[in-house]
């Protein structure tokens, strides 16, 4: 009887917002009531100060701006868009493909490491241009490659460290049955690293934004996010440029979010075992 | 069935940690102790023993640095790739990301159950340490004990000859401890399992075992053999007298073993 307790309390605690929903606010989420309210503050202070436009256009311009040049953008949103996640979904195939190498071959260990650490070393950023002179200005090879390298480190890293924190008596029981290494890494070391690679992946999912945009100041498609930004600043157009701005966040949020949905998903007994209190 | 090969046979076994290096350590030194098939046999002594280290030979976890192993007629290594023993840890070592039945089904998946034949048996199994209705939960929902019986579940899954058990129950409270005992003398008797038991508890080794091995450190040998005869075991034996000489028998055992 008592186990039924045991187990009807872990439930109910690990019930998600049970009995929230108090005063004057009922399900509406807080990160949008704290979202309404800086962009209120946001707006009303432009509007009591009125400084000049270029300093910082209002949410209303900015949002007008993203309606009239809606064509544009969405055309440039789609360029940068394929640049980011092509970049990022290369990214993480090939540092989690070195992570596995390296958690299960020491030659792959001592080989690979090293040089994963070099490459982290270089501003990565900073070859765009060089990588232009490689694939020629106007192709997105380059920048895909900058978001392929910006991504990788994190995730091979946080993966490698996860893969190595398999319990040692999980590891021992799978010996006891005559697992492959293969199996023991499929069944335990994989599943251990999934935490650590979903903070990765989610760190990879807004440097992906950053690397493909930044890169685009360089070169490219000239119809991407990064060179509109860097042409309506320099026409002082501030509201489009922070539009473009918008549009590129809106990309790095979705992908974010969808890594979040990933996680959820795919480890389904994470939040039991965060709100089980055993661990 | 007189001479049938004996379930566990240890033949001159040593282990030495880190030979030739400065922490070098004999773990095991000439190590004799035959198990016949059905017999409950209790590992017991003070801590560097060498208790757990000799279940682990038998586990072919590890090799001995001398001598031989062997499990079923065959060498341990062998008797380790057939699968011929279950395994239960202080730990539990359940796999969080597993549901409680799929935790107990990882042994069978990893010899190729069919999905039904798996379902059934993992009920079966739970239905036998009295957690049916369990089955669909993740480990993080049970308290210790329960996931211990898990444990024990999966161990038994494959309905293995032998069971080793590197003190299972030492993390778990009085109260849910003797449960749990019974609940291991329960299955033993029913199935005709053989049983290598490692634990720190003189009343639990004598509680449980047909036998108790006492051991002594630095380096481990056996330094005792305490044969148990008790009629019946339940709560009652606990605290009759034969119950209470064969306790006191082993712990002047091993009173010997810490004064030497």
């Amino acid at each position: 009887m008592s186990e039924r307790a045991t187990v009807g309390a872990s439930d109910a605690s690990s019930a998600p917002g049970a009995g929230r929903g108090r005063g004057l606010l009922p399900r509406i989420p807080e990160p949008v009531v704290a979202g309404v309210v800086i962009l209120a503050v946001w707006e009303g202070l432009l509007a009591l100060v009125q400084p000049e436009g270029f300093v910082l256009p209002a949410p209303s311009s900015i949002v007008g701006a993203l309606f009239t040049n809606a064509g544009t953008i969405w055309t440039a949103t789609r360029i940068t868009g394929w640049v980011i996640v092509s970049g990022l979904v290369a990214g993480v195939i090939f540092a989690v493909c070195a992570a596995l190498l390296v958690s299960r071959f020491r030659l792959a260990r001592e080989a690979i490491t090293p040089v994963a650490v070099a490459v982290n070393a270089i501003p990565i950023i900073a070859l765009a241009p060089i990588f232009n002179n490689w694939f020629g200005l106007t192709s997105v090879r380059s920048n895909q490659l900058i978001v392929v390298l910006l991504v990788s480190f994190p995730v091979f890293i946080n993966t490698v460290k996860g893969l190595s924190l398999a319990d040692a008596a999980q590891i021992e029981l799978m010996e006891s049955y005559a697992a492959s290494k293969w199996r023991i890494t499929r069944e335990v070391r994989v599943p251990t690293a999934l935490p650590l690679f979903f903070t990765s992946l989610k760190l990879a999912s807004s440097l992906a934004v950053i690397g493909a945009i930044v890169a685009e100041y360089f070169g490219g498609r000239q119809d991407a996010l990064g060179p509109m930004i860097t042409q309506a600043a320099g026409l002082t157009r501030y509201d489009e440029a922070w539009a473009a701005v918008l549009a590129g966040t809106l990309v790095g949020a979705a992908l974010y979010a969808l890594a979040v949905l990933a996680e959820r998903r795919l480890m389904p007994w994470h939040a039991t075992v965060r709100s089980g209190g055993e661990s | 069935m007189a001479d049938a090969s004996p379930a566990v046979a240890v033949s001159g076994v040593s282990k030495v940690f880190n030979p030739g290096r400065p922490n070098e350590v004999h773990a095991l030194d000439d190590i004799d102790l035959r198990i016949t098939p059905g017999e409950f046999v209790t590992l017991i002594g003070p801590s560097g023993c060498g208790k757990s280290t000799l279940l682990r030979l038998i586990a072919s976890l590890i090799p001995p640095s001398d001598g031989a192993v062997e499990v079923n007629g065959k060498s341990a290594e062998q008797a380790r790739l057939d699968q011929d023993y279950g395994m239960a840890f202080q730990k539990a070592g359940l796999f969080d990301w597993r549901t409680v039945a799929r935790n107990v089904e990882l042994p069978l998946e990893l010899m190729g159950w069919s999905k039904s034949k798996r379902r059934t048996r993992a009920a079966e199994m739970l239905d036998l340490v009295r957690l049916d209705g369990f089955g669909d939960h993740h480990p993080a929902e049970l308290s210790g004990g329960m996931q211990q019986r898990v444990a024990i579940a999966r161990a038994l899954s494959f309905e293995p000859s032998l069971l080793l058990m590197d003190e299972p129950f030492g993390a778990l409270d009085e109260m849910t401890r003797e449960h749990v005992q019974d609940e291991l003398l329960r299955i033993w008797a029913d199935r005709g399992t053989t049983v290598v038991f490692v634990t720190h508890s003189v009343p639990e080794a004598v509680y449980l075992s047909t036998r108790v091995v006492v051991m002594s450190p630095r380096p481990g040998r056996i330094s005792s053999v305490v044969d148990i005869e008790l009629d019946e075991r339940s709560a009652l034996v606990r605290d009759a007298p034969e119950f209470h000489e064969a306790v006191t028998e082993v712990r002047k055992a091993l009173r010997a073993v810490e004064g030497g």
